[in-house]
């Protein structure tokens, strides 16, 4: 409840602010709908063009099961943010549970397209091929869909020790550490197997402050990455927040741009498991 | 600052490539300019000194987790670009660039200009 409290003292000292979006998502988690609810229709008569507000109060409508109303709220969002994962997500699973699992793989394919390591939405995926072979009879959910579990959001969130889970290298090539450079998730092995996941990580505790001073110093704007070629590997850092510092290692068969790539999908679900945290 | 002629050869092979806003030859044991080509408006000492320091640290790093010294680095930023070649003499290459640099094209001349330092 602490949390509940610290973000309401903070809207109600900037009624303006974005901290509703929080507020709310915290109250529906809680199971709080018309709290969760009240905070995102106020918030959206501040915010009427933020597509998290809709997209929030979607989620919020879905939960209360008004699903009418949570499916014009997802539709809003898109028409403001096309590619908003979460409504294309969100959409997905009120067409699955009205049986359209055609357009549900559609808005799927689309979030996919968006966001493509998102693995709730591979598992997704997945739910809607098997529903797609599995007769409704055979499942014997008389002829009604079954309740879409793993769609959307009511997929299950990552356990915390696999926030690269679904990435390739997850426990031997990628690290994410917090800015002192203690490790946050992800683990890394030298080429002979050994775990060198403490030493490296003590190594980078300060480059972010480095890198940022020395794109200050040169009025280059944000550093985004840093890509270093070795003799027998390459590296590449990026900052998925600006308290974390993301490192990904690959051997010499890597090209250094395809690794930069590797490192902005890895970033990505760092962010989306550091926000969960 | 004295420029040899080895290292004045290196910066003039690497400035020339279009997009480098300026080069210089550091000292990667003390982060102290060996010698320099840079853009007005850039302090070369305060740079050179975060350069090596870079340097060092993404060394060690590398070193632990078992790829190898570095060859070459790319600091990516919004506007531009930080280019680093370690010379086998213990200096550093270092490139400050456009944004729309060819990475590669300058990959290549500080591979080439590292190697022919004396």
């Amino acid at each position: 409840m602490d949390e509940v409290r610290t973000l309401s003292a903070q809207l109600a000292q900037d009624p303006h602010s974005l901290v509703f979006l929080r507020l709310g998502e915290l109250l529906r988690q809680k199971r709080q709908l018309d709290a969760a609810a009240r905070v995102a229709t106020l918030g959206l008569e501040r915010h009427s063009h933020l597509a998290d507000a809709h997209d929030l109060y979607a989620r919020i409508l879905s939960d209360k099961h008004d699903y009418e109303r949570a499916f014009d709220e997802w539709d809003m969002t898109l028409r403001i943010a096309p590619t908003h994962t979460g409504a294309l997500k969100g959409l997905a699973f009120l067409y699955f549970k009205v049986g359209d699992l055609a357009q549900a793989q559609a808005h799927l394919a689309a979030a996919k397209r968006a966001t493509p390591d998102d693995p709730s939405i591979d598992q997704a995926l997945a739910l809607l091929r098997t529903a797609a072979v599995t007769p409704a009879a055979a499942r014997g959910d008389n002829e009604r869909p079954a309740e879409p579990a793993a769609i959307a959001e009511r997929v299950e969130p990552l356990p915390e020790a696999q926030v690269f889970a679904g990435l390739e290298g997850a426990q031997e090539g990628l690290l994410l550490l917090d800015a002192a450079g203690l490790v946050l998730g992800g683990a890394l092995r030298s080429p002979a197997g050994e775990n060198v996941t403490d030493a490296v990580a003590a190594y980078l505790a300060g480059v972010s402050q480095e890198a940022a001073r020395t794109a200050k110093l040169l009025n280059l704007g944000s550093w985004r990455g840093l890509s270093a070629e070795g003799g027998h590997g390459h590296v590449h850092l990026t900052q998925p927040t600006p308290e974390s510092l993301l490192l990904v290692v690959r051997d010499r068969a890597v090209p250094l741009g395809r690794l930069a790539v590797l490192g902005n999908r890895a970033a990505q679900a760092a962010r989306r498991w550091l926000e969960r945290q | 600052m004295s420029t040899t002629p080895a290292f004045a050869k290196a910066l003039d092979r690497v400035t020339r490539v279009r997009g480098v806003r300026g080069a210089m030859v550091v000292s990667g044991d003390d982060g102290l300019v060996v010698a320099e080509q840079v853009m007005e408006g850039i302090r070369g000492s305060a740079l050179a000194a975060l350069a090596a320091s870079l340097a060092h640290r993404l060394r060690r790093a590398m070193e632990a987790a078992g790829v190898g010294t570095s060859v070459f680095w790319h600091l990516h930023c919004d506007n531009g670009a930080l280019l680093v070649v370690p010379a086998a003499t213990g200096v550093l290459l270092v490139v400050v660039a456009e944004a729309e640099v060819n990475v590669g094209l300058v990959r290549l001349e500080l591979l080439k200009a590292a190697e022919a330092l004396p």
